[in-house]
């Protein structure tokens, strides 16, 4: 024993019994509890029945405890995607100078992670091409939801119409109804046409009451949206907000956010820097310069300090809780900087051809697994007659769920998406893997 | 102990240069899979080498402080140390899994979740308890929904949600996100809960009382039973915001008061790391009764297995899944190593940290007994100089001008994981500069990577991402 703490004590408390003695006396007291400003009618002198253990054991423990997972090859996407990460992201993100600071309250002694942040903001501004974004949201979910809220705030009409596609992930629909929940806005579904934005149709819905059109490129089923120069003109002759969902990979390559008239870009920005982690991921939120004070969460700007130089800073802080309280843009707070650094560094790893290449195979790997599974007894893909980014649906002339079910005593996850369909992840596939994964399905399917 | 922080300077107009700075390329888009009204016209990116990227983050990491550079006493985020096992436990690899995997798959990462959720109830008190919020506001709002949802259940609407002046800005935000209208209660004399404010205030349309506990001054609100009385007469519920929960553990437990919902920042009170801004987690727990309104899925265990269910009157979803897994998993290990004894030391050890603190310092420290922190007032200085002043001192400064009770407040938490030796270098530093005139606060800092920044100049003239820069 070092002498450090008791042995019953904290491990990451210091003190010695001698300190301690020293510093009871220097307040006045003899015990630790004497400190404890408590009624004795709400004292807790229970236990929690929680047994310490070692490093080493936890790290045992919970070894063995995630091992219970069946080993499986994920054919999952839906807007969690594992895109491999270099081992540069871990080494350097996890620099405890960055990984053990909190929000940059002082920048002075702070530049290095503001300044990894600003080139965050500035990498999302390129792939979007709108002049603002933000240091990061929870996830593309709540990132929806802050879309939904800016759109609350910004409108000009009376309308209380949020339009969102009938296709569209259970737990971003869910998130938005509780964003919107505080407002009198209220969230509608309008149909989609094979994969795609149904026009016609959403043309129809949208009157002057609208103040907020949603719609993914990739959609959630994969499809790359062709309409989206006709979704943007619809929503702005209706003076609604035009949000697009996307994510970094797949920005890429396909067109400019706003080329094609977006005002705010939300999506799944942890689909860099983060392998699937059980659904941690990170929020993207970009918008248009004209709306940056009506923005949610930290914004980092460029200024300078007493020697001239170019520094950064947190900035437009009066939009924030901390400040602003319940006029606040948003309530968040704490983020997913972390999360941001991370991303940062596997965009730069990448540069732009790698990026561009990770969304070039993330379209051909659909369109060969595709073009493999439909040429299995019992299958037919791709379900919709688009292009597909990473995933694509498939149908099965058996029932999907049997399917599903027979394809993970396989060894293989897939999405159930109805009675007879089902999609697939294609790019999660390492290669090598993609003639196992067919003659599987093959096995199954028929 | 002092130290100058490291200073990487390119030229006399910058210092570490942009990525951008140093070399971009446009990406290859000619040969793109898809036609061409469906891809986008061009992409310009930083295009650096790997030794050229390890260099600008390891650059970069050394102009930033945290808390394993030195004593880090912001008040009310709780800056402990974050033992570095728990990266290596929630980087195993088994666990990172796809979100929507059958339970009937993840069997081991559900059972985790089920042992957390286990050891928080525990520790608050709490009957059931959520992982899915990613933050402590994310918590909040969560609680918030719970409250609306059970209300509405009960036939009754209320309409407003009571806030302590002295309150995180969250608490505020987050019940007006939910779109309640947010009463203020002003505090009393001795910087608890005044009850005939609290009296006044409280109507039918009650839905909630946010509280934290002790308070953001780190008084223990000595009249929580009788609060709790008043709340549920008024037909309210009763919140904890778990902020400040460093300051009890094993002590007193927020649902042994009366509390019917509150959320545990797991990356303040079970040291997860920080992450220069997040990400945290902020699970909420609930007395029994509130159970039915939790977010979806919630995990629970059946003969052995484990699997997800939608409670009955569920809120719907906070996070798109099942929340911040990684966080969980460091806040689990941390739990782990600790347990009871371990638990319970570390708040008598951050509660006597903060006394001894208080007792060294030279600034006026008004109200007290202090528990994980305490306030204290600059007096004649601006509180946002002197916390500059602090950064030539080998410290980080703690939270200033808040809360707005105490005048040019310097709110200080130093946590359990300093000695003695740190405390007295921390108080040296509070005491120097309390010394120390104008000229000295306005020139600060001198000794970290950057001088002084212009933080007007900053909100005047925006430039948020390097393509403004060059718009210049």
């Amino acid at each position: 024993m070092s002498g450090h703490h008791t042995p019953q004590g904290s491990p990451f408390a210091p003190h010695t019994a001698t300190d301690t003695e020293a510093m009871l006396d220097a307040v006045g007291v003899e015990t630790e509890a004497e400190l404890f400003d408590i009624p004795d009618s709400v004292r807790f002198d229970g236990e929690f029945g929680i047994e310490p253990r070692s490093e080493r054991a936890i790290r045992a423990e919970v070894a063995q405890t995630v091992e219970k997972n069946d080993d499986l090859v994920e054919l999952l996407g839906r807007g969690h995607y594992s895109h491999y990460v270099p081992s540069l992201v871990d080494h350097l993100s996890l620099r405890s100078e960055f990984l053990t600071s909190y929000t940059q309250y002082q920048p002075e002694v702070t530049q290095g992670f503001l300044q990894a942040l600003f080139e965050y903001q500035s990498l999302l501004v390129e792939l979007t091409g709108l002049g603002v974004a933000n240091c990061s949201m929870y996830d593309a979910a709540t990132a929806l939801g802050e879309a939904a809220t800016l759109a609350d705030r910004l409108r000009q009409t009376s309308g209380t119409r949020v339009l969102v596609p009938e296709q569209l992930a259970d737990g971003r629909r869910e998130v938005l109804a509780n964003y919107v929940g505080g407002t009198d806005l209220v969230v509608e579904a309008y149909p989609m046409d094979d994969g795609n934005v149904d026009v016609e149709a959403l043309g129809n819905a949208l009157d002057d009451e609208a103040v907020m059109v949603y719609a993914e490129n990739p959609t959630v089923r994969g499809c790359v949206e062709e309409s989206l120069e006709t979704v943007g003109d619809l929503a702005h002759d209706n003076d609604a907000l035009f949000c697009l969902g996307s994510d970094p990979v797949s920005l890429a390559l396909l067109q400019e956010p706003a080329s094609v008239g977006a005002d705010v870009v939300v999506g799944a920005a942890a689909v860099l820097g983060l392998p699937t982690s059980y659904g941690m991921g990170m929020g993207l939120f970009a918008t248009r310069e004209e709306y940056v004070r009506q923005v949610p969460g930290r914004l980092v700007g460029a200024s300078t300090d007493d020697t001239g130089r170019r520094t950064y800073t947190l900035t437009l802080q009066t939009r924030e809780q901390h400040i602003r309280r319940e006029r606040a843009t948003s309530n968040i707070c704490t983020n997913q900087a972390w999360v941001a650094l991370r991303a940062a560094i596997h965009a730069a790893s990448l540069g732009p051809d790698g990026l561009a290449d990770l969304a070039t195979e993330a379209v051909t790997d659909a369109q060969e697994l595709a073009d493999r599974v439909t040429e299995v007894v019992g299958v037919k893909a791709p379900v919709h007659d688009r292009h597909h980014v990473r995933e694509f649906v498939a149908r099965t002339d058996q029932p999907a769920p049997a399917v599903a079910a027979d394809l993970e005593d396989e060894g293989y996850a897939v999405h159930v998406l109805g009675e007879h369909q089902i999609q697939l992840n294609a790019n999660a596939l390492a290669e090598g893997e993609v003639d196992e994964f067919v003659d599987a399905l093959a096995e199954v399917a028929r | 102990m002092n130290y100058d922080q490291a200073r990487w300077t390119d030229d006399d107009e910058r210092y570490e240069p942009l990525l951008s700075e140093k070399h971009t390329a446009e990406a290859d888009l000619d040969d793109a899979p898809l036609p061409d009204e469906l891809t986008r016209d061009s992409l310009e990116l930083p295009d650096l080498s790997e030794p050229e990227l390890a260099r600008h983050y390891t650059r970069l990491s050394e102009m930033n402080y945290g808390v394993d550079s030195g004593p880090y006493p912001l008040g009310s985020c709780t800056m402990k140390y974050n033992p570095k096992f728990t990266e290596d436990v929630a980087a195993i690899e088994a666990g990172a899994v796809h979100p929507d995997r059958s339970p009937e798959s993840v069997q081991g990462n559900l059972e985790l979740l089920y042992d957390l959720q286990d050891y928080l109830g525990r520790i608050g008190g709490m009957d059931a308890v959520t992982l899915q919020p990613p933050a402590g506001a994310a918590g909040e709002f969560t609680g918030v929904l719970v409250a609306k949802a059970y209300h509405e259940h009960n036939g009754d609407e209320r309409s407003e949600i009571i806030v302590p002046e002295s309150a995180h800005g969250t608490n505020f935000a987050s019940a007006a996100l939910a779109g309640f209208d947010v009463v203020s209660l002003p505090g009393g004399d001795d910087g608890r809960v005044d009850l005939d404010a609290l009296e006044s205030a409280l109507s039918d349309e009650t839905a909630l009382l946010m509280l934290t506990n002790p308070n953001t001054l780190g008084l223990f609100e000595r009249d929580i039973e009788e609060i709790s009385e008043m709340v549920h007469d008024a037909g309210g519920l009763l919140y904890y915001d778990g902020a400040n929960l460093n300051a009890l553990l094993g002590r007193a437990r927020p649902g042994d008061m009366g509390f019917d919902i509150m959320h545990y920042n797991v990356h303040k009170t079970f040291a997860t790391p920080h992450g220069g801004g997040g990400p945290g987690a902020g699970p909420v727990g609930v007395v029994g009764e509130l159970a039915p309104f939790l977010p979806k899925p919630q995990v629970e265990k059946r003969d052995g297995t484990y699997d997800l269910f939608d409670p009955e009157h569920s809120i719907g979803k906070v996070h798109g899944s099942l929340g911040n897994w990684l966080v969980l998993v460091k806040a689990y290990a941390y739990i782990a190593r600790l347990g009871d004894p371990g638990l319970a030391d570390a708040s008598a050890k951050a509660v006597l940290n903060a006394n001894y603190l208080a007792s060294q310092i030279e600034y006026e420290v008004p109200y007290g007994p202090f528990h994980h922190e305490f306030v204290a007032s600059a007096g004649d200085q601006d509180a946002a100089d002197v916390a500059k002043r602090m950064l030539d001192y080998g410290v980080h400064p703690p939270t200033t001008k808040w809360p707005e009770i105490v005048g040019e407040a310097l709110m200080t938490e130093p946590t359990e994981i300093e000695n003695k030796t740190t405390l007295d270098q921390l108080a040296d530093a509070f005491n120097a500069v309390a010394d120390e005139d104008q000229d000295a606060l306005a020139a600060a800092p001198e000794r970290t990577a950057a001088r002084r920044i212009d933080q007007t100049g900053a909100a005047r003239n925006l430039r948020l991402s390097w393509q403004a820069l060059d718009d210049e």
